[in-house]
């Protein structure tokens, strides 16, 4: 388990003028074992920053992380390097060691921790074989496909069988179909070995993808953390809306209502809810009528999602058609402010 | 100068002292420039390795002040002529060899002379590595010593091998310059029979010899450095 609390990470600034950025802001995020977890954000939100902290290649200015319980802060470097035996990472540029063979490159953690030849060797050997390269032991990086690297610098970082493994912006560099199969290979390993996997990613579909739970970081504070379905179909926070629907209107006031309207968000979850004529029958069952003032769909994992923005004309209304929606078998209803 | 070398005469003197000396003058050139460069790696090397190890942001942060320091001596060492660097090491030389004069003794200043220099060309090429890279052998625990073996060094193999034919070709070239303090090899030829005896035949016979050796170390080391680097696909 991996536990942050109250993080906070300043730099002393380059710009003139100001002296200090801070990078993080009190950011408290709890990670569970086998979690697949995402820590999104837009660039600049501090998602590299906190992944750093995590094992201390950033020191946090303040606050606390604690790995199972252990406090990498209190370490002294030699148990700090030794700690980093179970917290590996993998990076957006691979950062594969390009003098070396593959297999020299899978063996580099294990030779760091005086593993003999012979069996870093084997290691290695099995490792390229659950990333799918058993005939790249003897190429060199160079000769590979980007897909084809991070698969090493994954078995790179599985050598040394990690409880963690931090992902930063590790598909960023990539197409998106090798980005989906690098993301099938993580998720697979998580579900073999349960390895907890931190991601850090600017997009929305890594973490639809693989993650279980998610927090969204803007400006350096967490905006906010959950089940990644539950963020995702209703996010509370302007960052996260602005991440969940970055088309529709609603992060951009005025959207098309009166400035007096009460407006209020429908989720729609599944398809059968989403060919009913729901708003039809609103106007009859309960008599809101309500005007559509912005609308989105969106696939989540295997779901589909569709998100409507209604505006209705009061405060009554308002909570008559919360009552009415939320009634409705996979549809869930909130009421959104516009401004925050 | 001219005049000398269409005079039969001095062709066939010259053919006389190139058949008899320039065996053992190039062989003299070879292994001085060979053994000084040797030795001015064993001293370079690491110090290079220290001045991009050893920076506030560097793997293995030394003192500000020692580093300070480090820079400084090697910039000294790097701006004295080595005519007057020669004259002015005569008491170490003198130390180590015995004697000022002679091959062995030339060994010294072109250590001194070299070493600094190297230094620096070390320095050059550990700094491509690239910092994401030693960032990744940090995420993986790696000690600054793992690092700097392991990673630094290593990765930078292609660049150290073609800056060192650097090295190596311009300490051929200060060996010939310590044939005035009487270091042996083609230097000296060209200087005592050319210089101060007038038989440019026999000088322009050493020069063409240090010009092939240059070539000959140059391609060698290139096609070395171009063998090495993984990161060419052959």
């Amino acid at each position: 388990m991996i536990e942050i609390r109250n993080l906070t990470k300043t730099f002393r600034s380059s710009t003139e003028g100001i002296e200090y950025v801070e990078a993080l802001k009190n950011v408290s995020i709890t990670i569970n074992d086998g979690d697949i977890f995402g820590i999104i954000g837009m660039s600049g939100a501090g998602k590299s920053t906190l992944v750093r902290c995590i094992n201390m290649l950033e020191r946090p200015t303040d606050g606390t992380v604690l790995i199972d319980g252990v406090d990498l802060k209190k370490l002294s470097e030699k148990e700090l390097r030794a700690a980093r035996k179970n917290v590996t990472m993998i990076f957006q540029g691979f950062n594969l060691l390009m003098q070396r063979t593959c297999l020299k490159n899978i063996t580099f953690p294990l030779e760091l921790i005086g593993t003999p030849k012979a069996e870093a060797r084997r290691r290695a050997m099995e490792l390229l074989e659950l990333v799918g390269l058993p005939d790249k032991a003897g190429a060199y990086p160079a000769q590979l496909s980007g897909g084809q690297q991070q698969r090493i610098a994954i078995a790179r970082a599985l050598a040394t069988d990690p409880k963690i493994l931090l992902c930063d912006e590790a598909t960023s560099a990539l197409d998106p179909a090798t980005t989906s199969s690098i993301l099938q290979l993580i998720k697979e390993i998580n579900e073999k070995t349960g390895i907890t996997v931190v991601v850090i990613t600017h997009q929305m579909s890594v973490v639809e993808d693989i993650c279980n739970r998610v927090a969204i970081l803007d400006g350096g504070v967490v905006a906010e953390q959950g089940d990644v379905r539950e963020v995702f179909s209703h996010p509370s926070s302007a960052a996260g809306r602005r991440l969940v629907y970055p088309e529709s209107a609603d992060n951009e006031s005025p959207i098309i209502g009166g400035s007096n309207q009460k407006f209020l968000r429908i989720v729609f979850e599944g398809a059968a809810s989403a060919n009913a004529p729901l708003i039809a029958d609103m106007a009859i069952d309960v008599g809101v009528r309500a005007n559509i003032a912005a609308a989105s769909t969106k696939q989540i994992g295997d779901h589909a999602y569709a998100s409507l923005v209604l505006g209705v004309d009061s405060y009554s209304d308002l909570e008559k058609a919360l009552e009415y929606l939320n009634s409705k078998p996979d549809v869930s209803a909130k009421e959104v402010h516009i401004n925050d | 100068m001219i005049d000398s070398l269409f005079n039969g005469a001095s062709w066939a003197d010259a053919w006389r002292i190139i058949e008899s000396e320039f065996l053992l003058a190039t062989w003299e050139t070879i292994y001085v420039t060979i053994l000084s460069t040797a030795f001015a790696i064993i001293i370079g090397l690491p110090l290079g390795v220290l001045l991009v190890a050893g920076e506030k942001n560097g793997v293995l942060p030394l003192p500000a002040g020692l580093m300070k320091a480090l820079n400084v001596i090697v910039n000294i060492l790097r701006s004295v002529p080595f005519l007057i660097l020669m004259i002015l090491v005569f008491p170490l030389t003198r130390l180590v060899v015995g004697t000022v004069v002679g091959t062995p003794a030339s060994i010294v200043p072109l250590v001194i002379a070299a070493f600094p220099f190297i230094a620096r060309l070390v320095e050059g090429s550990l700094r491509e590595v690239n910092p994401n890279t030693i960032e990744m052998a940090q995420s993986l625990g790696a000690s600054p010593m793992q690092i700097i073996i392991r990673v630094m060094i290593p990765e930078s193999v292609p660049s150290l091998i073609s800056n060192g034919t650097i090295a190596i070709t311009t300490i051929l070239g200060y060996s010939a310059m310590s044939g005035i303090i009487g270091g042996g090899g083609l230097g000296k030829i060209a200087i005592n029979y050319g210089y101060y005896r007038y038989k440019y035949v026999v000088m322009f016979a050493a020069v063409i010899l240090l010009v092939v050796l240059v070539q000959v170390f140059q391609s060698l080391g290139t096609k070395m450095a171009i063998r090495s680097d993984k990161r060419l696909k052959h």
